[in-house]
């Protein structure tokens, strides 16, 4: 059975005036150990699924099922990394990426074996973020690409079953983003988890993704699904080749044709339009 | 002016948000506290005005310190800061918990919020009589007006620092599978311990405000009672000496707030 199927999901934001619905009928199966990518314009509700998944939104219709259980509240079996802003300032590295196993601790009164076996754990993953040089500073010293790395150890601690991204990487500039994506995909491989990734990048989407799930907004609903046709292993390089560059073509042209934006005239079109209306 | 050996281009210190070295800050602040200090010596000595209703710096320091050899200056200043302590712990044990609750639930919110910013517009000082009629004019009562005046704007600020907890944060921690107490144990109130302690820092104010008040009104010792008693036998430079020295029990009190905070959270320091 798939790791995580999405059956008929909707979702409908009730404001004071009207009710504007955020997804409609969204059906998607992600299988073990895959890593997909969710890519669209805004308003096509990648955030709002992801989030579902993550049990911080709840659905307004349809089934979510996790590892066979149904979603409805967040859990530590869904881990989550965030744009920005949601590392602890007053905990070090290292206490950050354990924050997840002190909760476990004080909750169960583990023994000290346990707490040792989580203190292995966390300097494993301080490794393979490479970041031991750092393990006792503070968030406000380090670089934005320096946080997102101890965001992605904290998430890996608790080994979720899931591992859900929320533009992670939005706020990065371009070296450091893809510094990250081979970082993440080295992630991929050594802890095979699976891992849902929302962007609006459409590069990052093909580069990092096994499939990519392209969504369209009004409301928001899945548009299409693209296997990437890249071996497993990615490299830098394959940026170049026809079959990444065909494929991320493909998906620019979708996206505009979904909007139906292709140029600036046409959104100055569009606003007069709805300028006329009102 | 320009100092062509040195090819600096540090910004002139009056661009608007520009910098001040700490040398220049201090300056500044010497300048500012030196001035009017100079102008009040000038106008005691031009003679225009009778030595009883505006006296001169030195008479006031003589007498602040024939206050602390002969009289019971060290009395009066003690049952102040007695009083401001326990008014201010007192609206401080109460208000953080509450404060937190208002913060993190928003039916407590609904519930307290309304009704603390309703008691908030009731001037403090208006409470003197009925405290008066309840708690007599003991320490009770100026402990009383003093929580009076500090506690619902307290609450009502912790609140506001808890609701600023970044909601990332929270979500962080809800992904890892936090309860609801470790959210609030371990999130919200160390996420907004720096905030807090600068409300702290603020109310503390406050409370001297209140201090002084009260003391005008119910008491038979302290520094306001000292200034209310030195009105009525024309003792200006005790008035004068009495007010500065609140004044600088507030500036060391706020000092050692701030010191406080660079000390406890050198996290929250760092900006950009």
């Amino acid at each position: 059975m798939s790791k995580v199927i999405i059956q008929n999901v909707g979702k409908v934001f009730e404001r004071a005036a009207s009710s504007i619905p955020a997804l409609e009928n969204v059906n998607l199966s992600i299988e073990d150990n895959e890593f997909i990518t969710l890519v669209g314009a805004s308003g096509c509700g990648k955030s709002t699924l992801l989030r579902i998944l993550a049990g911080l939104e709840y659905r307004t219709s349809g089934t979510v099922l996790c590892d066979g259980q149904n979603i409805s509240t967040p859990g530590a079996d869904r881990a989550m990394v965030f744009q920005h802003y949601s590392l602890y300032p007053w905990l070090s590295v290292i206490d950050i990426i354990k924050f997840s196993r002190q909760l476990k601790v004080n909750r169960e009164n583990l023994s000290s074996s346990d707490v040792e076996a989580a203190s292995g754990r966390a300097e494993a993953l301080l490794n393979l973020i490479g970041l031991n040089k750092v393990r006792d500073a503070y968030p406000n010293q380090l670089s934005g690409g320096m946080q997102q790395r101890v965001a992605i150890a904290r998430a890996l601690m608790g080994r979720p079953s899931i591992l859900l991204m929320d533009e992670p990487f939005g706020a990065l500039d371009s070296q450091t983003r893809e510094v990250m994506h081979d970082l993440i995909l080295h992630i991929h491989r050594i802890e095979k988890t699976t891992i849902v990734f929302v962007t609006h990048d459409v590069e990052e989407a093909v580069y990092l993704g096994q499939r990519v799930v392209l969504m369209q907004p009004r409301p928001g609903r899945i548009h299409s699904i693209f296997p990437v046709p890249l071996p497993a292993l990615r490299t830098q390089d394959m940026k170049h080749g026809e079959a990444f560059r065909t494929l991320r073509s493909e998906i620019l042209a979708r996206i505009r044709e979904s909007t139906g934006i292709t140029t600036d005239l046409d959104m100055l079109e569009q606003l007069n339009l709805q300028s006329a209306e009102s | 002016m320009s100092d062509t050996s040195k090819a600096s281009t540090r910004p002139g210190i009056w661009r608007i948000a520009g910098q001040l070295s700490r040398t220049q800050y201090w300056l500044f602040a010497a300048l500012g506290l030196f001035i009017p200090f100079a102008l009040w010596a000038l106008y005691a000595a031009s003679g225009w005005v009778d030595a009883i209703f505006m006296p001169g710096p030195w008479s006031v320091a003589s007498r602040l310190i024939t206050w602390l050899v002969e009289d019971d200056l060290t009395a009066d200043t003690l049952i102040s800061i007695y009083r401001v302590a326990t008014g201010f712990a007192l609206s401080a044990a109460l208000a953080l918990p509450l404060g937190l609750l208002i913060g993190a639930f928003r039916p407590v919110e609904a519930l307290l919020e309304p009704l603390t910013d309703f008691i908030r517009y009731m001037p403090a000082v208006a409470f003197i009589p009925l405290v008066m009629l309840w708690l007599g004019i003991g320490e009770s009562a100026k402990i009383s007006i003093i929580f009076i005046g500090t506690f619902f704007q307290m609450v009502l600020m912790v609140a506001e620092n808890v609701r600023l907890v970044p909601m990332a944060q929270i979500e962080a921690a809800l992904t890892m599978g936090a309860t609801r107490y470790e959210m609030i144990r371990l999130v919200l109130a160390q996420s907004a311990r720096p905030a807090i302690l600068d409300t702290l820092r603020i109310t503390m104010g406050w409370a001297w405000t209140y201090l002084v008040v009260a003391e005008l009104v119910a008491a038979n010792s302290g520094l306001g009672y000292a200034i209310l008693k030195a009105q009525r036998y024309l003792k200006t430079d005790t008035i004068f000496a009495g007010i500065i020295l609140i004044g600088l029990i507030g500036l060391v009190m706020d000092q050692g707030f701030r010191w406080l905070h660079r000390r406890l959270y050198p996290w929250a320091q760092a900006r950009g």
